[in-house]
């Protein structure tokens, strides 16, 4: 049995019995997962490649979805409702609960269109709203100084790091209540990474983070909260600096000494 | 009406728009098909392998003269375009690689492979037909040899340029001079890549009628000698098609279904040698 | 020192096939345009601009067959656009997984089946049924358009499936992780992500069907006169060289026939080099 941390505050999301099982596989890749993630703070989920914590993440915005075959059970509740049932708007569902990708992925626009398009979807057409939710969006990631001038160029010409901010600024533009980070720094440049990690930690002022990472000093550095998974299994969730220093379960003691992963 | 139900309705309608317009798209394709099908079968019977063309009316008439010239042009034609191609692409992969020359090679190759065939055929019929001073079986031979080899010293190119360079590079060390190492190693690594481009050349050609029509012209009995005009599938197929004749005409349908069926079978062993080899 | 002759020969005689390809074109266009001479000569300017083309006469005029090869390729460029993207985002976007490769596959291979085929068919089936509704004889512009649009569209659903294909899996995801609809994704990324391969593999098609000549010979006419009636009989370079090349009798006719040869090779050698060197380069950098 996983030992899971008591988290009296405020919980963003909590899974429940979770399993999740890929598109003609016998087996679930995830199992019987149950966890909570506490609002307004940073879940980190670490574990080694193909535990599945990239599975899990990915199943709180429904991501699954767009490929056929996939199936869920047990309940992710969010906002008082399970957001696995069937009748759930994904639309509306992945407005409110944004995702960062490993790699950073502006779109074939401009840079100022990036950031508009998830406010455009939601059908805001008025022009000053639009460029104020925009610069806000930018500032609050950090990278309007650098791109206030060329606003209406190409966002494929910025740097990776830069890429990267931008898909956060695009992101949060729609102020959504949760964000999930898929190791988003792993295209990235020690230089850059500190950018983000700096902005992760900065936004949890707002959203509530869940970040994946296969950095484990990542996770000790931004997170409030840690979650070790082992095929296919959440092990151990534990505020950070306790999981880190004093790990309850042995394998999580093994992975983060190093003895496997 | 909130905008998000907006975008979900014209998402939905559009859906419906594209998947119909996939529905025309592929239930004309299929009619085309089965129209093939049921003409061809309904057309094809022994007499046509053992009786050439005979006029309208003739109960005795086949497809053998244009079975065996078929053959024949596009036999020969596969014989000359094959080794140059090969040649050819091997020159691009091996010496020329990334230089500007290869490149324009390249480019220019895959030009032709589009450019029309009927230009091919005037092409051919300035050269050859008009000095013999008659339509002759050559002239359709060197016609679609002309279009087979870009079309085999593309792929060659690009088949020999997936055989890793640690492969040639572990050649080399052994001492081989350059030819054997890609006579030894190279072509016997991109092997089933080449044959599949070489069947995909021949099924390309295979159809071709345009650059024929003045070239080898047709010949409505049996001609086995390249110095004279000689009858191809297609050309008969086009010469019976449009005559006023139902015997002619069932006889073209014969001649369509066993061309599409000859093509379609190379196109498919093709893709099955590339997916054999993708799956080892 | 024998080794290192034979690979000098190996290696000479590879470069010399190689070769040869660009010499075999520059031959194809030398021919062609010294075939010409006669016609440009006589005719001038006039060859293309004018309207009366009579071999008993002496008389050569391409305007018909120019225009008809530019009308009947716009009716079908028009007619496949819309059909082969509709092909194209159902294959790439829209088609259960395990509708994808089956229906793909027959596409591709439809795209093999020669032209020869779809004009027999298009004499056989379509005629009869444009005649039924228009009246006349059924051959003509409208027709051949149409048949050449059922003939290309195979071949350009496929390229367009395949320029589509290069979007990358995870900008599509952000889009939807935005929450954006299957449409909002297809046109406002997978679209303008692929359109220089779009936009190519469109041009290239257009290049394939100005030279086509089977698909259109069965239907055409080979009528040379121009008409505001789509549906009456008419003629294009492809149709005209195919039915005519055998019946000139006259050194002035070959002469004209090969002017309209070199003329169709100018014309889609320049679309295909467009198509190659600018769109498709261009989507093969990104």
């Amino acid at each position: 049995m996983a030992t899971i941390v008591d988290i009296t505050d405020e919980k963003a999301l909590e899974v429940k019995n979770f399993e999740f099982t890929y598109n003609g596989a016998q087996e679930p890749s995830l199992k019987n997962i149950t966890m909570p993630i506490a609002k307004r703070s940073i879940t980190a989920l670490i574990g080694p490649s193909g535990c599945g914590k990239t599975t899990l993440l990915r199943s709180f915005n429904r991501m699954h979805d767009l490929y056929a075959g996939n199936r869920y059970s047990g309940s992710i509740e969010f906002e008082g409702r399970n957001i696995l049932d069937a009748k759930e708007d994904l639309i509306k569902l992945r407005t409110n609960i944004g995702m960062i990708f490993q790699k950073p992925t502006a779109f074939p626009m401009s840079i100022f269109d990036n950031v508009a398009y998830g406010l455009r979807l939601q059908g805001i057409k008025n022009r000053s709203e639009l460029n104020d939710r925009v610069e806000k969006a930018l500032q609050d990631a950090a990278i309007w100084k650098e791109v206030s001038s060329r606003l209406k160029n190409d966002a494929n010409g910025l740097s990776g790091g830069q890429q990267q901010r931008l898909c956060i600024a695009r992101a949060i533009a729609v102020e959504p209540e949760v964000l999930l980070f898929d190791e988003p720094t792993s295209a990235l440049d020690p230089i850059s990474t500190q950018g983000i990690e700096k902005l992760v930690i900065e936004l949890k002022e707002r959203v509530s983070i869940i970040i994946v990472t296969h950095n484990m000093q990542q996770a000790a550095r931004v997170s409030d909260y840690t979650g070790f998974m082992y095929m296919g299994e959440l092990i151990e969730l534990g505020v950070t600096e306790e999981l880190f220093v004093t790990p309850k379960e042995r394998l999580t003691e093994e992975y983060i000494t190093g003895k496997f992963g | 009406m909130n905008p998000i139900k907006k975008r979900m309705l014209i998402n939905r309608i559009i859906l419906i728009l594209s998947s119909l317009s996939a529905l025309i798209g592929i239930s004309f394709l299929f009619w085309i098909l089965s129209v093939l099908i049921m003409n061809g079968v309904d057309a094809i019977n022994w007499n046509i392998f053992t009786f050439e063309g005979a006029p309208p009316g003739y109960e005795e008439s086949g497809l053998k003269h244009a079975l065996i010239g078929q053959l024949i042009i596009v036999g020969v034609a596969t014989l000359i375009g094959v080794p140059l191609g090969i040649l050819g692409g091997t020159y691009l992969s091996e010496y020329g690689q990334k230089s500007k020359m290869a490149y324009i090679i390249r480019d220019i190759s895959d030009i032709m492979m589009s450019a029309p065939s009927i230009v091919i055929g005037s092409f051919v019929y300035a050269i050859i037909v008009i000095p013999m001073g008659h339509f002759s079986g050559w002239a359709g031979v060197i016609a679609l040899t002309i279009i087979m080899i870009p079309i085999i010293l593309r792929t060659t190119d690009d088949m020999l340029q997936l055989v890793p360079s640690t492969l040639r590079e572990a050649a080399f060390a052994l001492g081989a001079p350059k030819y054997k190492v890609i006579t030894s190693v190279v072509y016997r690594g991109a092997k089933v890549g080449v044959l599949t481009g070489i069947l995909l050349g021949i099924a390309r050609v295979a159809g071709e009628t345009a650059p024929l029509l003045f070239t080898s012209f047709n010949d409505n009995f049996l001609n086995t000698d390249l110095n004279e005009p000689m009858a191809s599938l297609t050309v008969t197929m086009y010469n019976y098609a449009t005559s006023p004749y139902d015997d002619w005409q069932s006889l073209g349908w014969a001649a369509a279904f066993i061309l599409s069926m000859f093509i379609l079978g190379l196109n498919i062993v093709g893709r099955l040698l590339i997916m054999k080899r993708k799956g080892r | 020192m024998k080794t290192n002759i034979l690979d000098k020969i190996f290696e000479n005689s590879t470069r010399l096939i190689a070769f040869s390809i660009l010499l075999i074109v520059a031959w194809i266009f030398t021919v062609l345009f010294q075939n010409s001479l006669d016609s440009m000569q006589g005719f001038g300017i006039d060859f293309i601009t004018g309207t009366k083309w009579a071999p008993n006469l002496e008389k050569f005029g391409a305007l018909p067959a120019i225009m008809g090869s530019v009308i009947s390729t716009f009716l079908a460029m028009i007619l496949a656009i819309p059909l082969a993207i509709g092909v194209a985002i159902f294959l790439s976007e829209i088609a259960p997984e395990k509708l994808k490769s089956p229906v793909g596959v027959s596409i591709e291979l439809l795209a093999a089946i020669p032209s020869v085929i779809y004009g027999m068919w298009g004499l056989f089936y379509f005629v009869p049924i444009i005649r039924d509704i228009f009246g006349g004889l059924g051959i003509g512009m409208l027709t051949a358009g149409i048949v050449l649009a059922i003939m290309i569209l195979p071949f350009m659903a496929a390229v367009t499936r395949d320029a589509m294909n290069t979007t990358p899996d995870i900008l599509k995801e952000s889009a939807y992780a935005l929450g954006g609809t299957q449409w909002d994704v297809i046109k406002d990324i997978v679209i303008p992500y692929a359109k220089a391969g779009i936009i190519g593999s469109m041009i290239l098609a257009l290049g394939r069907a100005i030279g086509e000549t089977m698909a259109v010979t069965f239907v055409m006419g080979n009528v040379h006169k121009i008409s505001t009636d789509i549906t009456a009989p008419a003629t294009s370079i492809p149709v005209t060289l195919a039915n005519e090349f055998t019946e000139a009798d006259t050194d002035l006719y070959f002469s004209s026939l090969f002017e309209l040869a070199f003329i169709l090779l100018i014309i889609s050698f320049s679309i295909i080099s467009i198509s190659k060197f600018y769109f498709l380069r261009k989507s093969r950098r990104a």
